[in-house]
């Protein structure tokens, strides 16, 4: 069997996100517009990638799949400074982000194909647009909570860090907590998916695998290559996020470039 | 040991330039209205922001030291003191010497354990300025530095910075107060709204 919803089911899946819609403005929270937004970008995205993954795999073209991934790069680089209160100026964060995520997601990526080229054709469309995708996703979360994290609480506390630089501290010493505060909060997404794996949730992959009817122990173990992958792409992107956008709030005389940032329109 | 500090041409945006001179053991007051730039000035000179001219103490331009180290000879004493640790204690390098100097002015010398929360603001206005005069930096920048203080504490903040001017620190002292001038400034710098 083919696991496949017809339009109906979808057309009642879809309801609840109306009722979540309903429950916004029943009690004026204020995120009904982002959520159908979000849900009807989700159905469009999904229903083209769909269509265009279907055209790449039976093509087999090496240039279409690299193509695809440079697009994916882009789309996540723009989707970690997207939802931000504060960013960079000049499109410093979109530099950033696609700094983090790329080489984090590139570097993990050679890694699992080159570790899987024994076992499968890991060349293949089918196999390197999947997992280059989902290391991609924990990468962009962890470089946007830890970017986040970091330009939230160096605003909060920027008198202390000027305090600290008067006093003749580097800027890596003023905001050494912040730093790690931010990489901690960075990486807290990816540390409770493994911490909840098969307790709480059964992971993407292997649900995936179980429902197309794979053995349980081979789609867990599956599960267990790809946790390893998202934690390292995850602790990789949210350390050179939060190290590069540092680095863009300070410069060569040790001061604090507040004016380096500005608050996202609402 | 004597110093002098020179600026000159400073300028930040609209503010300035300003030229000014100072020697060990003298004050320079920098006055003038609210919005001026007193606080921009001191922070020009202690090369917390960016800004036009230059700046060199005893003939060294500031960009050629590093920064922390020119921060530590031009120490800027905020009016609202930022506070950064859990302990009012672990923000010095000697917490121990800090509490032998509370008495000094008037703090409670049990406050070096307490969180720079349960301290007022005046008195974290005379820690701070404890905590910028650790280990006797050339000049020290005051930004209206008793503007949470009563008469009384003004006075020991005053009697405090004399005796450290009789030891050769240099001051820079932005204050609204026409009468705290008077009593401490050798020279004063009169800056006007732009």
């Amino acid at each position: 069997m083919t696991p496949g919803f017809t339009p109906i089911e979808l057309a009642l899946a879809a309801g609840l996100v109306l009722f979540s819609a309903g429950l916004s403005l029943a009690l004026k929270l204020g995120i009904h517009r982002s959520l159908l937004l979000a849900a009807l970008r989700m159905t469009v995205q999904l229903l083209l990638v769909g269509l265009l993954l279907r055209a790449i795999f039976s093509s087999g073209s090496a240039w279409l799949t690299l193509g695809l991934i440079v697009i994916m790069i882009g789309a996540a680089s723009y989707e970690v400074g997207a939802r931000q209160r504060r960013r960079l100026r000049g499109g410093w964060t979109f530099l950033v982000s696609g700094a983090a995520v790329s080489s984090s997601t590139l570097l993990v990526a050679v890694f699992a194909l080159a570790s899987l080229s024994s076992s499968q054709d890991w060349t293949a469309p089918a196999v390197v647009i999947p997992i280059a995708g989902i290391i991609l996703g924990s990468a962009m979360n962890a470089a946007s909570i830890g970017i986040g994290s970091l330009l939230e609480t160096i605003s909060a506390e920027r008198v202390g860090i000027e305090a600290r630089l008067a006093l003749g501290h580097t800027m890596r010493q003023a905001t050494d907590p912040l730093l790690r505060r931010a990489i901690h909060t960075g990486t807290i997404p990816v540390v409770n998916q493994m911490a909840g794996a098969g307790i709480i949730t059964l992971p993407g992959i292997m649900s995936g695998q179980v429902l197309a009817g794979f053995d349980p122990l081979a789609a867990a173990q599956s599960q267990i290559f790809l946790m390893f992958l998202l934690c390292a792409a995850s602790v990789g992107s949210v350390v050179i996020a939060v190290f590069l956008t540092l680095r863009r709030l300070g410069d060569d005389r040790q001061r604090l470039r507040l004016d380096r940032l500005e608050a996202a329109r609402a | 040991m004597s110093h002098h500090l020179i600026a000159k041409s400073l300028k930040f945006q609209a503010v300035g330039p300003f030229d000014l001179r100072v020697e060990s053991g003298k004050c320079l007051a920098v006055v003038g209205p609210s919005g001026a730039g007193k606080s921009l000035l001191l922070k020009m000179l202690a090369d917390l922001i960016p800004h036009e001219g230059t700046c060199s103490l005893d003939g060294v331009d500031a960009r050629s030291i590093p920064a922390p180290h020119w921060r530590r000879s031009l120490r800027y004493c905020a009016a609202e003191p930022g506070w950064w640790a859990p302990t009012i204690g672990a923000h010095f390098r000697d917490p121990g010497a800090a509490r032998l100097a509370c008495p000094s002015l008037r703090l409670d010398p049990a406050l070096i354990d307490a969180a720079p929360e349960r301290a007022s603001t005046g008195e974290r206005q005379r820690l701070a300025l404890l905590r910028s005069m650790e280990d006797d930096p050339a000049f020290l920048l005051l930004d209206e530095p008793s503007s949470a203080l009563d008469e009384t504490s003004t006075g020991l903040m005053e009697t405090l910075l004399e005796d450290a001017m009789h030891r050769g620190m240099g001051l820079i002292l932005a204050s609204h107060d026409r009468r705290q001038v008077a009593r401490l400034a050798h020279d004063i710098l009169e800056i006007a709204r732009t």
